[in-house]
């Protein structure tokens, strides 16, 4: 059975789909998006375990042997975000109906949830393949639901956020295709681990520095790091809640990690990070991106986009620990993505609440929310606190590992940037809190403003609280990322 | 089974919103009492040991010195839950004991990195009695507050990572200035405790909290970092100048400043500057002496913060141009606050008296003579604008016809307590000197010293009434701040005048322009961010594109140029 995992993992979420769309009633559709996302889930987790102590498992998909056929490779890193893309879904599948119901035409709720199975398909299918084309049609199959997902937001504007996301998605997966195509061209396989074997002859070769080129400005875009980060604020602060939950948690961690498997996995880090001044590259791009991002979430006045804003700076962070290229800086990444993932969509979770509550997510109207809704408010405490770093939290833990890592490596001037921008977290997460706490509710509030659904709240809950035990009892998290970037590095016992 | 006492309070703090009268009170006063009694019960030595990323940590470790500070943190707390009885919001209830809780944490912890979590935790839970005052100035001033606490605590976090790669430790013993990260982690002990130049958080923000959230500030965050120099940096060479200035400067801005809870803010860093002479001279006798002003000072300042706190409260003013003859009004809250005046003025037979002379003798023991001068001046300095200023502006001077309701019942009973042992310790001292983390020796009431101190606080009186006599001391506080000027002028004649005029020349000439030059590049650099901003607004596609063209451009280049 667990010789199958790999492939049923991605498949069931893939059946499910159609299955949505032939039954069209929102209910089922709730049901089967619910039971593939658990699927999903459970085996991610018998995949992780089984990873852990036998090591890693390698299918060959009907049974052509690779480099023929196409292979499915399952190691301790991405049994790490298997496990994280799969929880996310099955904690979104919790919060949707409710959310759904207030912001999605009912005609069309079936649909929305055929998009997230194909979403979560393309995802899980980035992660546990091993076979370089394959990564690109996965990653179509996710960037092209997700639009759809993000036009379906309730605002007219969804409609322009999902069209430019499309046209940036459009050409970074175009960008990724040019480089693995520019890769077969020098070596003539698909196949990750063969690749990785034929690439070291070639070190040098013109045609292969650009396909490292075109695959890392492609992933980049995916992963929104800045300065291509535009599509994001407006994508996620658009879509509907429940996908921003998913979204926002899922949807750039697998772009980096199909950059780092590509860095690491395929072109090796003597090309990319010996050969190409890519190190450098990175951490320029990431302190940037951690400085911006959080220095213009402290302007933004709605919620939503105060949230998206401030991904577009974490991803800095999550960057910068990758571009270290090394074991430390590798396992601050793999902990930052998770911790991030959490916080984040936990903090997306608790926006969407509040738009279910007080039908906008414009800061002022968040007045008064603690003691209207005081679960509410301490959840986006904790979150915000998240963010910002503070101890006890998951956040603190990948901080600190990316401070010794960055210390490790001698980069004063990033952990200054590193400093600075959980400043600047603090200042706009303070003002979140500040309002909602301090502030006079308007006169005019509406008082009967409908109580918090059960199942949202418990999904909530669920992410905050998870990112809350990760950041106290670090200890199983961080040896998770350890094991993940050992994976990479290939230094794995 | 170890019941550690920070835990409890904020552990304990969390359910507050829920219970209702009086349970929530009766449990409020619960914790501290039991926290008292785990405090007690846990032996000396170290305990909770454990390994994070290879960092050996020491969440719980108990000595002495250690002990001293929690046990009075928690009779400080006790005294701020009674004072806050007759609060019906529980913002600051939870803010009270998880602050408290924090800082004794930050105590009881055995290693930096712990003690940095509740270093960070006292910033992030105070700052709620500062924002609890629901007003925009409140708001600014809490973010104020909060911008400096997390500084301090990231000043902190840098040392102990630069302590941890110099000695693969981040044990908290002995540091001293020379050991790796030392004067970072000063620098972030510095801000708690307010020394020159990093104390302007203090008094900016302390007077802007609520009634009860002034009290309980001024009880631990500074104390915390008096320990935390105590157990780190004594002996330091250093620490004697820097207190000792610290005592000599917030006398002046304590005259002219009209706000009385500002006036003790000031007298709180000059208290503080006692302190920090007495750990840097670092004999038993200057720790010791340091440790027992930190005990005392924390229940008078307690006590003269909570008086105004009642006055704030009745009279809805503590400005001195606007209250006086109170003490018709508030007979009791006038008596409490004269035992603190007395107290924090050194009278015998009060709990200044007994600590502040130790580090005076520390002091002398070591023939630092400037320093002692300058001690002495902050002793009379004090005794002025704390010990007369504050009553005598407040319940007496002109009786500005309020007649308002004596402080709620649970105030008084918090005042009493706190005057109660403020001359508990005066009189009976052995049994503060019985806590202090070395034995002491010291007798503090011999005739020489008694008469001196006497002598010092007659004529500072003196000085005093004569200037109201002779109406050369300005009568209503509100012309003060120009009046000072003039009459600090003519007690320092000449020299004050030209110091005056040259700071004041180097300010404009020099901090103008720069302020300028600051404030026109935060605007250019804002400009961008905002929500109108290129930056923020919505990228049009193909200004996206052209970043990705100028991206892969870029890296393709620089490939080229590598290969």
């Amino acid at each position: 059975m667990i010789a199958h995992l790999p492939i049923l993992q991605v498949a069931l979420p893939l059946l499910a789909a159609p299955l949505c769309v032939l039954l069209r009633s929102a209910r089922a559709a709730w049901w089967i998006y619910l039971l593939a996302s658990v699927a999903a889930f459970g085996s991610a987790l018998l995949l992780a375990s089984s990873v852990a102590t036998h090591g890693p498992l390698h299918y060959a998909v009907g049974n052509w042997a690779p480099p023929f056929g196409i292979a499915y490779v399952i190691d301790a890193a991405n049994a790490f975000v298997l496990v994280l893309v799969s929880g996310i879904a099955v904690a979104t599948a919790i919060y949707a109906p409710r959310s759904i119901a207030a912001e999605i035409d009912p005609q069309r709720v079936y649909l929305y949830y055929a998009c997230l199975c194909l979403c979560l398909t393309g995802l899980l299918g980035i992660v546990a393949t091993g076979d370089a084309f394959n990564v690109f049609v996965f990653l179509e199959i996710s960037s092209l639901s997700s639009y759809a997902l993000i036009a379906l937001g309730k605002r007219r504007q969804a409609l322009l956020a999902a069209f430019r996301y499309l046209v940036m998605g459009t050409l970074g997966g175009t960008f990724v295709l040019i480089g693995i195509g520019l890769a077969y061209a020098v070596t003539g396989t698909l196949n990750m681990a063969d690749l990785a074997q034929r690439l070291p002859a070639l070190y040098g070769n013109r045609t292969l520095t650009a396909a490292v080129g075109f695959v890392s400005v492609g992933l980049a875009i995916k992963a929104a790091v800045f300065p291509l980060h535009a599509w994001l604020p407006s994508a996620y602060a658009e879509a509907p809640s429940a996908a921003g939950v998913f979204l926002s948690a899922t949807g750039t961690k697998v772009a980096i990690y199909a950059f780092l498997r590509f860095a690491f996995g395929i072109f090796g880090a003597g090309l990319v990070f010996g050969h190409l001044p890519m190190s450098a590259l990175i951490l320029i791009v990431g302190t940037a991106a951690m400085l911006a991002g959080a220095a213009i979430a402290c302007y933004q006045d709605d919620l939503k986009r105060i949230l998206a804003w401030s991904s577009v700076g974490q991803i800095g962070y999550i960057v910068v620990g990758l571009g270290l290229a090394s074991q430390q800086g590798l396992s601050a990444a793999f902990l930052h993505i998770s911790a991030h993932a959490l916080i984040k969509g936990g903090l997306f979770a608790t926006a969407g609440i509040v738009a279910l509550r007080l039908g906008t997510t414009r800061i002022d109207a968040l007045a008064g929310l603690a003691r209207s809704a005081p679960a509410v408010f301490v959840a986006l405490l904790l979150g915000g606190l998240g963010l910002i770093g503070v101890p006890l939290t998951a956040g603190f833990v990948s901080k600190w590992a990316l401070v010794m890592a960055l210390i490790e490596a001698d980069q004063w001037a990033v952990i200054a940037a590193v400093l600075l921008s959980s400043l600047l977290a603090l200042v706009y997460v303070g003002r979140i809190i500040e309002v909602a706490w301090f502030r006079e509710p308007p006169l005019l509030a509406d008082t009967a403003q409908p109580s918090t659904p059960a199942p949202m709240a418990l999904a909530m809950w669920g992410l905050v609280g998870v990112s809350l035990v990760a950041g106290v009892y670090a200890a199983p998290l961080s040896r998770a990322a350890t094991a993940a970037a050992a994976a990479l590095l290939g230094t794995a016992p | 089974m170890i019941l550690h006492p920070a835990y409890l309070l904020i552990l304990g703090a969390l359910p507050l919103p829920w219970l209702k009268q009086p349970i929530r009170s009766a449990w409020m006063l619960l914790l501290p009492i039991v926290g008292m009694v785990g405090l007690w019960s846990i032996p000396d030595g170290h305990y909770a040991l454990l390994t994070l990323y290879d960092v050996k940590m020491e969440l719980l470790r108990v000595d002495a010195l250690s002990r001293v500070f929690a046990s009075i943190f928690l009779v400080a707390t006790m005294l701020a839950v009674i004072y806050a009885l007759n609060l019906r919001e529980s913002v600051q209830q939870v803010a009270t004991l998880t602050y408290a809780g924090s800082a004794i944490g930050g105590v009881l912890a055995g290693d930096l990195l712990t003690l940095f979590v509740y270093w960070e935790m006292t910033g992030l839970t105070s700052v709620f009695l500062i924002w609890a005052r629901r007003s925009e100035r409140a708001y600014r001033a809490g973010m104020r507050y909060l911008a400096v606490q997390v500084l301090s605590g990231l000043l902190l976090l840098a040392g102990l990572i630069i302590h941890y790669r110099g000695t693969g430790s981040v044990s908290f013993n002995t540091l001293g200035l020379d050991a790796p990260g030392g004067w970072l982690i000063l620098t972030a002990i510095g801000i708690k405790c307010a020394f020159p130049v990093l104390h302007s958080w203090l008094q900016d923000t302390y007077p802007e909290a609520t009634i009860v959230g002034t009290v309980v500030l001024s009880s631990f965050t500074t104390k915390l970092g008096i320990y935390a120099l105590a157990r780190g940096y004594a002996g330091t060479e250093e620490l004697i100048w820097i207190g000792a200035v610290m005592t000599c400067f917030p006398i002046f801005y304590a005259v002219i400043e009209n706000d009385l809870r500002r006036v003790l803010a000031y007298s709180l860093i000059n208290q503080l500057g006692f302190m920090v002479v007495g750990i840097g001279i670092g004999t038993e006798m200057g720790v010791n002496g340091a440790v027992a002003h930190a005990v005392a000072d924390i229940l008078f300042k307690g006590l003269l913060f909570m008086s105004m706190g009642a006055v704030l409260l009745r009279t809805g003013t503590v400005n001195g141009s606007e209250l006086g003859g109170l003490f018709k009004s508030m007979p009791q809250t006038a008596t409490f606050c004269m035992v603190g005046a007395a107290s924090i003025s050194a009278f015998p037979l009060f709990s200044g008296f007994v600590t502040k002379s130790m580090i005076m003798t520390a002091v002398a023991e070591e023939h630092r003579t400037v320093i002692w001068l300058m001690l002495l001046f902050a002793s009379a300095g004090v005794f002025h604008h704390a010990g007369i200023k504050i009553p005598f502006f407040a319940f007496f001077a002109h009786d500005r016809g309020y007649r308002v309701e004596e402080a709620p019942l649970n105030m008084r009973i918090a005042m009493g307590s706190a005057a109660a042992l403020c001359i508990l310790i005066g009189c009976a001292p052995e049994l503060l000197y019985g806590l202090l983390p070395y034995p002491v020796e010291y007798v503090p009431y011999t005739t020489a010293h008694v008469i001196n101190q006497t002598q010092l606080l007659l004529l500072s009186a003196m000085a005093f009434t004569v200037l109201m006599r002779t109406g050369i001391y300005p009568p209503e506080l509100r012309s003060v701040n120009l009046d000072f000027d003039w009459f600090y002028r003519r007690l320092l004649p000449a020299t004050a005048g030209t110091a005056t005029r040259i700071i004041d020349g180097a300010r404009n000439g020099v901090l103008a322009p720069l302020q300028r030059g600051a404030a026109t590049a935060l605007r250019i650099a804002q400009t961008p961010l905002r929500a109108q901003g290129w930056l923020a607004l919505p990228w049009t596609t193909s200004l996206m594109i052209a970043w990705t063209v100028l991206l892969l451009g870029a890296l393709l280049l620089l490939a080229l140029l590598r290969a």
